[in-house]
């Protein structure tokens, strides 16, 4: 199968990357070539076959519940790009 | 002083003949004088090196001792280490300064080793040629035309030249043994969850494995032996009693040292018609290996692994799936580049992650939410994720024959800077030998083999899990019997 | 609406999703805290910053929740489920997605009673998963901008989905309250919904009876029950008068407006999502022992279905006054210690106590039953002194105000302090209240001469003067036989 423009955009739209039509022509080109490597999956036969998530098969570790973390909000805002009264600012949110 | 071995830089500082902030300042005068040209580290502090050897030399006076204690390192700069610049390889990274330490620099750290500074890598990991950094291209110190492979290309060409002794990787599809390959050096991607990736900045969370990057296996295991351990902070950290990677190494070496090693080699490698896919010249050294294990006394066995050539498709889709979601957070709200100029808050975002990612990153963020979407899911993500598990079982059937698997870790040596960057599935390709072991989570090495044209070609070595301290002792009996791992370029002598 | 009723010829169909916020200490992939009303951001550690190169590790007490809140209902606690990622955009989202559980949830099915108006009505569970919530956005004017506090990102949630299985506002309301007494009961969230710690959404829509499903509008955080009543009868109506005009329902997401009493598309939400959902890599797959079920299990407190009928058996009360007396654990805890204290004969009047007296005093001033001054111990044994006669129950009341205003001490003997400072026992001596009696007689001759001119309101007159010659020490009733025979 092959993408088309529109999806190519779609998937932009929703990963939040700006494109241009000459980047999606690109975009759409590129990707075409890694599907067509990606499609021989298609032939294997899977029936039955249970997906493998994680490399090794154990079980989630549980923390105990105990506060470990103290407020660190100047270190961690130091690296931020803007913010104000210890608020992230942002463009406003619209609900 | 530059051609040392780990273990006699350590005895070089236990005896006084030199000290850390001497050992450090010798390699920082290498990196100035040769960074420029082989562009393997984005960030170098002398100032907080020296300070760190200084540290590292105090702790000695006060009576304490170690295997790294005043060994200057070099990082990838996708671990991150508190106070320094991390930036991944990455223009939306570019200013970041980590406000707290990855497990893998604390503990170099605890252990009193010196960060030499922080290596160039493909941006987010993204990449076999290190092209794709925003700090621009590697090169290889043994041609300097050439890619010194990724994305760990920094810390090969840094240990390959000579700036530093021994620096660290990640290895998500290969990133650890392919660099290793094109650089002549010797690399361990562990099992995973045996490194904690614990403020390793993510590429594809199910994959990524930290890992050392040397001149041999005993210094790789010394490496290890710093690098590996349970850590709460990581839900995939695996719970083991601590291990000395270096404890099958000081044995005695009979003749023939490997006899009863069954040496596993899998016809998708071998097989006549395979061979095709590799550099003849690179197979005909991986061969003389596989002849040197015979006469230190282990025998082959045939193997298959027939699953393995759908480990490059299963591979471009989990590790972009992962990767879409893993770098969301890059949006500019919290960290990071923020476009300068947009007209709202999801015009910011596109603009933000458009400007800070580089194509690379982008093409795979988009076939990630690509094969993640409504109505793909099941065609891709879990088909690759059936695959995977087909991967997986093969190796465990393949294991039962034998004990360690051999191969190529690349089909060819080092390329020419630019010659595959044009075309991202010829690049893809690259890691044909050495993306399933991601997938299955195994730990692999590569081990110099020899040249091919005047540069350097690798062995590469899949172990069962957890049998590192194992696969770094046939690396190391191989490595005691030739002497490929100590050829270095001629270029950078000075 | 009424429960049932179909209205006009449409019949609602509703379900709810509820998030309520676990109280566990830490959050619930991180060891920052979670308390309320903190300065912005200083409990966003760097995991709920999504700082890059962090990770994620499940708090225990959350997990403990979830199987509380599974067996509570009725439910499987899954022996095995899985963290997802559910990836979307958003400001307070740090890590642009949020973890949540898609395909194998905790808690599979369950089902909750609630009661509307006379009847019993059970609505069945779909599923109860955990995920964390996201940080907060103001959007009060920041030089134009919004300001983010992430504070409460990664507080641990449980999402409860209920089947369709609700016909009316007035079911909703009773199903949200079931679950909110539920939660608070078993201990797994305080319910404070002005802090949102308890929130639903209503999925609604409306069809012909017997159709099939309309489309459904989904209204986003109710955080009162009054809102959700208003909400969801302002939505059906909107609904049956776009359908009845010939227009249709699109699929969406509302916001109520409690100013405008109306819903309201919201507009951020409008383009189709796609949350591309896939297990978490770095999280594994959650595996529950049977063996923590079932110590669970052990100290789960008596759910309110089985102590409200121990209360009907053991203590021979009605339906409604065991319903009332388990509307909350604390309710049910007060009432049970008093009646430990007062004697299971005065079950009835101490249900009546706790019901009446103190439930109003306790509305009044605003406070918990636990925190009421007067003692579940103090109230039982003030009540067995009523029992055992040594006063009445018009004195108790006044015991109760004095006990409540801290007079008599702390201690369980409080009334028996009060009775024995202030001379209040009763006074059952009969000599001692015929002569009160005889005197009362003696000095009212008019209003004696009234009754017996047939007036029996002058006979009420003479019991209150005898009551007021005891100083209301007398036994009512006792004064009022002894009143008769001397008059007859």
């Amino acid at each position: 199968m092959s993408l088309t423009l529109e999806q190519v955009r779609r998937v932009a739209q929703l990963a939040r990357i700006d494109i241009s039509d000459a980047e999606a022509d690109t975009a759409l080109g590129e990707l075409n070539g890694i599907f067509s490597l990606i499609e021989a999956m298609q032939a294997a036969d899977t029936a039955g076959v249970a997906p493998m998530a994680h490399a090794l098969d154990i079980a989630q570790r549980l923390r105990d519940d105990r506060v470990s973390e103290s407020d660190q909000r100047a270190a961690f805002q130091a690296v931020a790009p803007e913010t104000a009264d210890g608020l992230y600012l942002v463009p406003k949110v619209i609900e | 002083m530059i051609e040392r071995s780990l273990k006699s830089l350590a005895q070089g500082l236990a005896k006084g003949e030199f000290s850390s902030v001497e050992l450090t300042q010798a390699y920082l005068e290498r990196i100035a004088r040769h960074n420029p040209e082989i562009n393997a580290f984005i960030t170098v502090d002398p100032d907080k090196s020296l300070a760190q050897a200084k540290a590292a030399d105090l702790r000695r006076a006060r009576g304490e001792a170690g295997p790294l204690l005043g060994i200057p390192l070099a990082q990838k700069d996708i671990f991150c280490a508190q106070g320094w610049r991390t930036t991944c390889g990455s223009r939306m990274l570019e200013n970041f300064v980590s406000p707290y330490d990855a497990t893998v620099i604390e503990r170099f750290d605890a252990a009193g080793a010196v960060n030499l500074g922080k290596t160039n890598m493909d941006e987010f990991a993204m990449g076999s040629s290190n092209e794709t950094s925003y700090f621009g291209a590697v090169k290889n110190p043994w041609d300097p035309a050439r890619v010194p492979g990724g994305s760990s290309g920094g810390s090969a060409a840094a240990v390959a030249a000579r700036l530093a002794p021994a620096a660290t990787g990640t290895d998500t599809g290969g990133s650890i043994r392919q660099p290793a390959a094109l650089c002549g050096l010797t690399g361990l991607k562990p099992t995973y969850g045996v490194v904690s990736r614990w403020g390793m900045i993510a590429f594809a969370s199910s994959l990524d494995q930290a890992g050392p990057m040397a001149r041999s296996a005993e210094d790789c295991a010394l490496l290890l032996n710093a690098m590996a351990g349970f850590d709460t902070r990581d839900s995939t950290s695996v719970e083991r009693p601590a291990e000395d990677y270096t404890r099958l190494l000081a044995a005695d070496a009979p003749a023939k040292p490997l006899a009863g090693l069954k040496i596993g080699l899998p016809r998708e490698f071998f097989g006549e018609a395979e061979r095709a896919g590799c550099d003849a010249a690179v197979m005909a050294r991986v061969d003389e290996a596989i002849a040197a294990y015979r006469a230190l006394g282990a025998e082959t066995v045939e193997v298959s692994l027939p699953a393995m050539q759908l480990s490059v498709p299963a591979y471009y889709v989990i590790a972009p799936a992962e990767a879409s979601s893993n770098l969301s957070r890059f949006d500019g709200v919290r960290y990071g580049h923020r476009a300068p100029e947009y007209s709202d808050l999801d015009d910011m975002y596109s603009k933000t992650r458009a400007q800070g990612f580089g194509a690379e990153v982008k093409r795979r963020i988009l076939i990630g939410t690509y094969v993640l979407s409504h109505g793909y899911y099941d065609a891709y993500y879990r088909q690759a994720q059936r695959i995977r598990r087909l991967i997986a079982d093969d190796f465990a059937r393949a294991f039962k024959e034998c004990d360690v698997i051999m191969g190529p870790t690349s089909p060819g040596t080092a390329f020419r800077i630019g010659e595959k960057a044009a075309d991202p599935v010829q690049m893809y390709l690259s890691d044909i030998y050495t993306i399933a072991v991601n997938l299955a989570g195994l730990p692999g090495m590569s081990v110099p083999c020899g040249l091919a044209n005047g540069l350097p070609t690798g062995l590469q070595l899949i172990g069962n899990y957890f049998g590192e301290a194992r696969l770094l002792d046939v690396a190391h009996r191989y490595q005691r019997a030739t002497d490929w791992h100590l050829q270095r370029p001629t270029a950078l002598a000075d | 609406m009424k429960h049932g009723e179909v209205s006009s010829g449409w019949e609602v169909v509703i379900g709810i999703e509820t998030h309520a916020q676990l109280a566990t200490q830490s959050k619930i992939f991180s060891g920052a805290a979670t308390a309320f009303g903190a300065a912005p951001n200083v409990q966003a550690c760097a995991v709920d910053l999504a700082l890059p190169g962090v990770l994620p590790v499940l708090n225990r007490g959350a997990v403990e929740c979830a199987i509380r809140f599974g067996l509570a209902v009725g439910a499987e606690v899954a022996e095995r489920s899985v963290f997802a990622r559910k990836n979307y955009f958003y400001p307070d989202l740090p890590k642009g997605y949020q973890i949540s559980q898609f395909e194998a949830p905790v808690v599979i099915g369950g089902q909750l009673a609630i009661q509307v108006g006379d009847s019993e009505k059970i609505i069945r569970l779909t599923r109860a998963h955990l995920e964390e919530d996201a940080g907060k956005s103001l959007h009060e004017d920041f030089q134009g901008q919004s300001g983010i506090d992430l504070n409460r990102a990664g507080t641990p949630l449980l999402e409860i989905v209920s089947e369709p299985d609700l016909r009316s506002s007035a079911e909703a309301v009773a199903y949200a309250r079931a679950l909110h007494a539920l939660v608070r009961w078993i201990g797994i969230c305080d319910g404070n919904m002005q802090e949102g710690s308890f929130r639903c959404d209503a999925n609604v829509s409306v069809r012909r009876p017997g159709g099939p499903l309309g489309t459904r509008r989904e209204i986003k955080n109710l955080n009162s029950f009054r809102f959700m009543q208003q909400a969801i009868d302002y939505e059906v109506r909107w609904q049956i008068e776009t359908l009845e005009d010939g227009g249709r329902i699109q699929q969406a997401t509302v916001l109520f407006d409690p100013d405008s009493g109306e819903t309201r598309s919201m507009r951020s939400k409008e383009d189709a999502h796609d949350y591309r959902y896939f297990p978490d890599p770095d999280l594994l797959p959650l595996v529950i022992a049977r063996d923590w079920v079932e110590r669970t299990r052990a100290q789960l407190p008596e759910l309110p279905v089985a102590k409200r009928a121990r209360f009907v058996a053991e203590f021979g009360l009605s339906d409604y006054d065991a319903t009332a007396l388990t509307a909350s654990l604390e309710i049910a805890n007060y009432y049970e210690a008093a009646v430990q204290a007062a004697g299971v004969a005065s079950a009835k009047p101490c249900a009546n106590w706790v019901m009446v007296d103190l439930a109003a005093r306790v509305n009044r001033e605003g406070i918990d039953f636990g925190d009421a001054p007067v003692s579940a111990a103090q109230l039982g044994r003030l009540l067995a002194r009523v029992a055992d006669n040594t006063i009445s129950n018009n004195i108790a009341k006044k015991i109760f105000d004095a006990i409540w205003a801290g007079e008599g001490g702390t201690g369980e003997d409080a009334a028996d302090r009060i009775i024995a400072a202030q001379g209040l026992k009763q006074i059952t001596d009969t000599g001692a209240i015929e002569a009160l009696i005889d005197e009362v007689l003696a000095n009212n001759a008019a209003m004696v001469a009234e009754f017996r001119a047939g007036k029996e309101k002058a006979f009420n007159a003479l019991v209150g003067q005898a009551m007021k010659a005891t100083k209301g020490k007398a036994n009512p009733q006792q004064v009022n036989q002894l009143l008769r025979s001397k008059l007859g």
